[in-house]
């Protein structure tokens, strides 16, 4: 179906997109990759009156290390950190996860900014940067400030981004030598929404023990969550197989997950605990630690 | 009426008309440019039958991207794979090894093909299905896809010998 009309602004910097975006308030709304934004809209589940496109800002198109962060400017795509070869390298949870983001086409125009703006109970990115503690720069009319994932992620849909403001980059700290991830999704096929997926970063202190954990589910409620009684759970402790089924345990408790075509809520939520284990599991297999 | 000029070069050819911002690349294509090789499958996102490349390398959907994003920026579809009548060794490969039924599916898994041996020459079948993915085809079972795929890359990597560096 044909989307409902709507204005067409073409923004060429990031003044322009904000100006825009101030104008227009509520019935503005940021044009990156479109790959959520364009079918919804298709379907008429979004009418947004004011499109601001940003594909034409070059200053947004980045993906770099700087200052201890991995920065991935607003229009940087998907396919951008899945062809990186240091990104291979070093980024295990990154790696894996932009391997399995929708098809192998839409990784070519979605963005991974966009993805965590569009906040979908579903996210693969917004499991992955919670999992990897990302921070979110976003410019108001204050200027910018930076937003732990934890506060940016609201509610399905929904973001910190307020009216007339928008993200600019995300950042996701440098793994270092000692730290490795896992990203474990089920779905029925290539393209369709998760049945259920984890993500996971774990970072080992010298003595072998736990220093981080970063563990959360997508697929499994109104938005993808941190699985904090997991994460106090392992830190500190030398990993263990019981450890891992203790800590992995922990995901159903918090997961709300609807019942579908996918699988039945229980079978979803069981789901949640056997993904966690396994990202655990291979996450500190990367560290060359078989519990 | 949002109507906005877009101006897209498409197969090497500048095709410039003014349309509704909400008009889709694809319609674009077909209905401006007259150019219906691209089809228009599921209309979710889902098929790919709709793939064209995006700057010479970069398959996407267009269905899933507005006629305006594509302003200033080059389009290839399908139409450009045979200049003079002659088959690309990929629309040969399809012939031969039998790679489409009904057809209907087979741009798109031509133009993910083309991107996908220009960014791996040489993919492995895995490599191949896993490149294919985004595009659905509902009578051949793949086999024969992955076939075609695999003599193309033979016949394109023995056309064009590796650089020495490579």
């Amino acid at each position: 179906m044909f989307p409902a009309s709507f204005e067409y602004v073409r923004a060429h910097t990031t003044d322009e997109a904000f100006a825009a975006l101030q104008q227009h308030g509520f019935d503005g709304r940021v044009l990156a990759g479109g790959q959520s934004l364009i079918p919804a809209m298709r379907y008429r589940l979004a009418r947004p009156a004011v499109l601001v496109d940003i594909n034409p800002i070059k200053d947004l198109e980045f993906l770099k290390e700087e200052n201890g962060f991995l920065r991935i400017g607003a229009t940087t795509r998907d396919a951008a950190l899945e062809f990186a070869p240091w990104i291979l390298q070093r980024y295990s949870l990154i790696t894996a996860v932009s391997k399995v983001v929708a098809d192998p086409i839409v990784r070519h125009m979605g963005t991974v900014v966009g993805s965590v703006c569009h906040n979908d109970p579903a996210g693969d990115w917004t499991a992955t940067s919670l999992a990897s503690r990302a921070v979110m720069v976003v410019r108001g009319k204050n200027g910018l400030r930076e937003v732990p994932i934890d506060e940016f992620l609201v509610d399905s849909y929904t973001t910190a981004v307020e009216e007339g403001e928008m993200a600019l980059e995300l950042k996701i700290p440098i793994p270092d030598a000692h730290t490795q991830g896992s990203y474990q999704k089920i779905e029925r096929k290539v393209g369709d929404y998760a049945t259920c997926a984890a993500a996971v970063q774990i970072s080992l202190n010298a003595d072998g023990t736990i220093r981080q954990a970063g563990i959360a589910i997508t697929a499994a409620g109104p938005i993808a969550m941190r699985v904090a009684a997991a994460e106090a759970m392992l830190v500190g402790q030398k990993p263990s197989l019981e450890l891992i089924k203790a800590a992995a345990a922990e995901a159903p408790k918090i997961a709300s997950p609807n019942a579908d075509q996918r699988g039945s809520s229980e079978y979803k939520k069981d789901m949640t605990r056997v993904l966690v284990g396994r990202g655990i599991t291979e996450a500190l297999q990367r560290l060359g630690v078989n519990a | 009426m949002n109507e906005i000029p877009v101006s897209i070069k498409i197969n090497g050819k500048q095709v410039t008309a003014s349309v509704e911002s909400r008009t889709l690349l694809v319609h674009f294509i077909r209905e401006q440019a007259e150019l219906t090789g691209t089809h228009v499958g599921c209309d979710s996102s889902s098929c790919g039958v709709c793939t064209v490349l995006l700057d010479g390398d970069k398959p996407v959907k267009s269905c899933t991207m507005f006629a305006v994003m594509a302003h200033g920026h080059e389009i290839t579809t399908v139409e450009s794979l045979a200049p003079g009548g002659v088959l690309h060794p990929l629309q040969q490969a399809f012939w031969d090894q039998h790679g489409l039924q009904c057809g209907y599916c087979t741009p798109g898994m031509l133009m993910t093909s083309v991107a996908l041996l220009k960014h791996n020459p040489n993919p492995t079948e895995h490599e191949i299905r896993e490149g294919l993915s985004g595009n659905l085809c509902r009578c051949t079972g793949y086999n024969n896809i992955v076939k075609s795929i695999q003599q193309a890359a033979g016949v394109m990597s023995q056309a064009i010998p590796a650089a020495a560096d490579d």
